[in-house]
């Protein structure tokens, strides 16, 4: 079992939860964070090396480092693991915000439970990236998602219990529909006869769910997945979740949890139902369609610098499940990329935004103005983080939204077209709410008299944002890179559905 | 060509920018300026070298012979791929060395030159100083990496770059409110235009499923025949893509409508008025134009959207220039002005079919006058520079006489003055008149349009000129004006140079659109004409403002309703205030975010109480008192054996 690396992905984290355990003091607590969190990063980089020198050997499954345990044999349950370029640079991703996420959180009070549960969600996230068995891959989303309420609910601010009850509560329904799809696909994983598997490779090979059902069973997940990937109107529990949340689970939620729900997306619903993912596309495109415009527009008028984020998410995310939905090459890549720079970028934002939090005290931009004189390094940083969500080229935002209006644009019909042209008109209205943010609370003269006071950040906030503005300028720089990392599973060999259309 | 040149053409300002960006807070003014000036100083002998090869060494791979003379060659220097989106369309970054491209990189790094070597001057002291050349350097590599682009998607990148380093710079003194909001109007109203851009690519690239510029123009009846005669709403799919990039154009060249932010954007330093609002950046509209000129060509409707969109910009803001007070934004509207005769030069050049009118005779005229314009309007602007520095105030109103305090500024000023207007031996002269030649070879109506704009321009230009340096003797106490140090007199003096020899220069040598040079010629009849109308309008300034008298006043309250349309700048600002903040803001941003807390929330939150309340509801069920529940379990029995007996009987 342990010759397998990916497995690695999970003993690691539970080695940390086991160091964290035994921490008498805070600084053996920050070690274990930040080794542990360094030793994913180098697991995750090996990886993605490793991985591009079997693709280059030439290498063409699906998946490789596949393998599998079983674990539960009267449902056929396994622990069953491989990755795809997909999957590693989710995995890429994951590490990284752990990594900047543990910077943030250098004086959190109580640290000892607070990481426990940080790591936790961790384990269940990298677990999620790694599985291909769907019932390991949703007990990992669960236990990703449980530890969220006690993070919210006990380190949070604000109306903390109302949204951590909100947001577990909003989660767990849509984890319902999942359970549900989940457990319906596994009764039709093989044809008539044939031993049932929860293995998704497997079932992709038996092509058995009949259309009928897929009809049933792809709304189920991907309405499961979407509540998580803040699909409209199931996203109400992000704006009031992450402005309660303290930092580093803001960062950890809206950089890698909220792709859990694009991964799932795409991954499951689509990736094994393409029949139907081909038929019913169109009704969550329009869904999913309100998300990227609307989300920019409520943007536009929150005051609150979370509430501000939150929608933009909304909007960010809307348009990873909208380029997916596309279901050509060019677009699905363009999600996944969009995926990555989401991630980073808003793990960069609410990083700056808890660092400014926790110095003036407020979240109000009414309340602030002029920081850049105040803390110019936060404040530049800030500035390259809102360049990166308005899609600047040279940083992740601009490559990723590009690719998916090109793939978007390859359908000839009205009804695409429309849409992706709304799309395309979301990144004005991006530039507004970003510009509207930063000319009030960087520019302008000093608001508050006793802002004046106030330092810039520490070297271990300098590390965690500057980590995540490293990744976001490379992601921007070097984009082949990472295309040619992950359209090799939106081929139309692998990924029936693009053959279909 | 070697690949080093050209690739270091690009990669000193950029290195420069991360340089001063990153540890420009560390270094000393004098430090940061030293390697700003000196970076740029050779970046600019270099794409002199390259400029100059190109047109000079004859080598075959710049052109080849052809009967009648030569061909100038678009030469890639290279050409390496930076993000695949599917086989075929692949945005590359690289670099195209044509005339056009070899003009751009000698007109962008000498005013960027000069402007660096003059901020030296001019932000002396200032806070951010090193930041300031950070910006510049930024500016600069973006403009380069715009110019040379291969493919249109490479300029969507740099038009980008230019758009956000021009932000940067706009907004450079942050801490006051007009800037923050003038650097934010700037990005938003370009950054629009650019959503038509973005759409103009998609649906081009779509149809002839390339972005490359040589693919495109080389056979613009393949991308005609590519289209397959699909139309949407009336016009053919080719005409909307070219049309809404023009519309990218727009924005950036500060056409009407989406010419609000120019005139706000003078809240940067002036130096980068100079630089981006006046000589590079908002040319980029014409120089995409001219890029894609090709397709233009086949496509005569968006030629004519070029052309009117270009007529009517011109005039208006020749009509708005005339009554500005705040000498920044009367050299903000005369480059509105200035860049729409480019534009309407390009929009009529593919009709000049007379015979003493070389085909395409626009194209090498709208070139001539970017290259002329560039310069003296950058003079213009640093002379309004030196002014500013030495009266601190941009109003007219707090100058006055200064021609005694600041001869250097003065004669500079002045020849800039008759270069715009259209004088010779100038070099304005010499481009406007090809002009001219062009319009009233398209259409006469169009000819008369531009000269009355052309007499326009020399009229505001002295007007300006007078009220600065003649009208009235103020006391200017013990802050007597004078002219500015040597690292901003250099820049003045030779910018006044060029102005007054580059109108020799035999453009049609190296600049046509189809690479082909020919001999250009004045049109007598024409070049007489304007010349004279230029000089009654100069008569006409100099009786209404060479000395104070009222003028001025009497006829501004004969046509009170005009100077106050005129002076408002036609209200343009106010109207887009109206559509962003009433409508856009306050009637779909406020509804949405309300309707997502109250209906969409609201209906999230309602399960919740729902199932809360229902709870509640039947919470007193589960009592756990015996009594009731043997009450309820009797009742229970009872209605059953009733229903029994009944359905037995």
């Amino acid at each position: 079992m342990f010759e397998n690396p990916l497995i690695y992905f999970v003993v690691i984290p539970l080695l940390m939860l086991g160091g964290l355990a035994l921490c008498k003091n805070i600084k053996q607590i920050r070690a274990v964070a930040v080794a542990g969190s360094v030793a994913l990063i180098g697991l995750s980089v090996w990886l993605l090396v490793d991985y591009l020198a079997k693709r280059a050997g030439g290498a063409t499954d699906p998946m490789l480092y596949v393998d599998s345990w079983m674990w539960f044999e009267p449902l056929n349950i396994h622990l069953a693991v491989g990755v795809d370029g997909i999957s590693i640079a989710m995995l890429l991703l994951s590490s990284i915000i752990v990594f900047a996420g543990s910077f943030a959180s250098w004086q959190i009070s109580d640290p000892k439970a607070f990481f426990l549960w940080l790591i936790l969600l961790s384990t269940g996230v990298f677990g999620f990236f790694i599985s291909i068995d769907l019932f390991t891959m949703f007990m990992f989303y669960e236990v990703a998602l449980i530890p969220m309420y006690l993070l919210i609910g006990v380190w949070g601010s604000g109306n903390k219990n109302y949204s951590a009850m909100k947001l577990t509560l909003m989660l767990m329904g849509g984890s319902a529909f999942l359970m549900l799809g989940l457990i319906g696909i596994y009764y039709h994983s093989a044809p008539e006869g044939g031993q049932l598997t929860w293995n998704i490779l497997d079932i992709v090979k038996n092509d058995a769910i009949p259309h009928g059902w897929q009809s049933f069973l792809f709304p189920m997940t991907f309405v499961g997945f979407g509540v998580l990937g803040a699909m409209f109107p199931f996203h109400t529990w992000s704006p009031d979740g992450h402005a309660s949340a303290p930092t580093a689970v803001s960062m950890l939620h809206a950089g890698v949890l909220m792709k859990l729900g694009g991964y799932g997306c795409f991954r499951v619903a689509i990736y094994l139902m393409p029949y139907a993912a081909n038929e019913l596309a169109w009704i969550f495109l329009v869904l999913t369609g309100i998300s990227v415009v609307y989300g920019a527009f409520s943007a536009c008028v929150q005051t609150d610098l979370k509430y501000i984020n939150a929608y933009s998410s909304v909007s960010h995310c809307g348009m990873v499940l909208f380029a997916i939905l596309m279901l050509n090459t060019t677009a699905m890549t363009g999600a996944i990329m969009q995926m990555l720079s989401h991630g980073l970028m808003t793990a960069l934002f609410f990083a700056l935004i808890g660092m400014i939090y926790g110095r003036t005290h407020t979240r109000d931009i009414r309340l602030m103005g002029g920081l850049m004189k105040i803390m110019p390094f936060l404040a530049v940083c800030y500035v390259i983080a809102g360049m990166a969500s308005l899609g600047l080229p040279g940083l992740s935002g601009f490559v990723a939204e590009m690719t998916i209006f090109v793939g978007s644009f390859q359908h000839t019909d009205m009804f695409h077209r429309v849409f992706t042209i709304a799309a395309c008109a979301a990144i004005v209205i991006t530039a507004v709410y970003i510009l509207r943010v930063v000319g009030k609370l960087l520019f302008g003269p000093v608001q508050d008299k006793h802002h004046l006071e106030l330092t810039d950040a520490t070297w271990w906030e300098r590390t965690s944002t500057v980590t995540l503005i490293i990744c976001v300028a490379a992601i921007g720089c070097f984009p082949n890179f990472f295309n040619e990392l992950i359209n090799f599973t939106f081929s139309p060999e692998i990924f029936k559905v693009i053959g279909l259309n | 060509m070697e690949i080093t040149l050209p690739l270091l053409i690009l990669c000193i300002p950029l290195f420069n920018f991360l340089l001063l960006g990153i540890g420009g807070y560390k270094m000393s003014h004098k430090m940061a300026c030293i390697i700003g000036v000196a970076g740029m100083g050779i970046t600019a002998i270099l794409s002199y070298t390259v400029a100059l090869t190109y047109f000079f060494s004859g080598n075959e791979l710049f052109q080849t012979a052809v009967d009648g003379g030569v061909e100038r060659l678009q030469y890639v220097v290279f050409n390496v791929d930076w993000l695949a989106f599917t086989d075929h369309l692949v945005i590359k970054l690289g670099f195209l060395l044509d005339p056009i491209s070899a003009m751009m990189l000698v007109v962008i790094t000498t005013i960027s030159f000069m402007v660096h070597l003059y901020s030296r001057g001019y932000m002396e002291g200032e806070r951010g100083f090193q930041r300031y050349y950070a910006f510049l350097s930024l500016f600069s590599f973006s403009m380069l990496g715009l110019v040379v682009a291969t493919n249109i998607f490479q300029m969507y990148i740099f038009w980008e770059l230019v758009g956000a380093s021009s932000y940067l710079l706009i907004g450079f003194y942050y801490q006051r409110h007009s800037a923050v909001s003038a650097s934010k109007k700037a990005f938003i109203v370009t950054r629009f235009a650019d959503l038509g851009f973005l759409i103009g690519i998609l649906i081009l690239s779509f149809y002839t499923d390339t972005f490359d510029f040589q693919t495109l123009t080389n056979n613009p009846g393949a991308v005609l025949a590519s289209t397959g005669g699909a139309t949407f709403m009336g016009a053919s799919v080719l005409t909307w893509a070219l049309v809404l990039i023009y519309m990218g154009g727009m924005g950036k060249s500060a056409m009407m409508p989406l010419h609000i932010w120019l005139p706000d954007a003078m809240e940067g330093p002036t130096p980068v008025s100079a630089l981006i609002h006046a000589a590079t950046m908002v040319v980029a509209g014409v120089y995409l134009v001219a890029r894609m000129f090709p397709i233009y060509m086949v496509e005569g409707s968006a030629t004519m959207v070029v052309a009117v969109v270009g007529a009517i910009t011109a005039f208006y803001a020749a009509m708005v220039a005339c009554t500005q007070v705040d000498i920044k934004r009367v050299l903000a509207f005369s480059t509105i002005s200035q860049i729409a005769f480019m534009m309407v030069s390009l929009g009529v050049a593919s009709l000049g079919h007379s015979e003493v009118c070389h085909h395409g005779l626009g194209y090498m005229a709208s070139m001539f006058h970017l290259f002329t314009h560039a310069m003296f309007k950058a003079l213009l602007f640093l002379g309004a520079g030196a002014l500013i520095h030495a009266v601190h105030s941009n109003d007219y109103t707090a100058m006055g006489g200064l021609r005694k305090y600041m001869p250097i500024t003065h004669i500079t000023f002045l020849i800039g003055c008759l270069a715009i207007a259209g004088i010779p031996p100038f070099s304005g002269f010499f481009s406007k008149d090809e002009i001219l030649s062009a319009a009233y070879a398209w259409s006469p109506y169009m000819g008369i349009w531009m000269t009355i704009v052309a007499a326009m321009t020399a009229f505001y230009m002295f007007r300006l000129y007078y009220l600065i340096f003649w009208w009235k003797d103020p006391d200017y106490g013990h802050h007597t004006p004078h002219d500015p140090p040597m690292t901003m007199g250099i820049p003045l003096i030779f910018l006044a140079a060029v102005s007054c020899v580059a109108g020799f220069i035999p453009f049609g040598h190296f600049v046509t659109w189809d690479r082909m040079p020919y001999e250009i010629h004045l049109d007598t009849v024409i070049a007489v004409s304007s010349v004279v109308i230029a000089l009654l309008a100069i008569g006409l300034a100099t009786v209404m403002y060479r000395r104070e008298n009222s003028i001025p006043t009497k006829v501004k309250n004969m046509l009170p309703a005009l100077w106050d349309w005129c002076y408002h700048r036609f209200y343009w600002d106010e109207l887009y205030m109206f559509i962003t903040h009433k409508i856009i803001f306050n009637s779909v941003c406020r509804p949405i975010a309300w309707f997502d807390r109250h209906i969409i929330d609201g209906t999230m939150d309602m399960f919740a109480t729902v199932t809360n309340k229902t709870s509640w509801a039947i919470r007193s069920l589960q009592s756990g008192q015996i009594q009731s529940y043997v009450l309820i379990y009797l009742l229970g029995a009872i209605i059953l054996g009733v229903i029994t007996v009944m359905a037995v009987m």
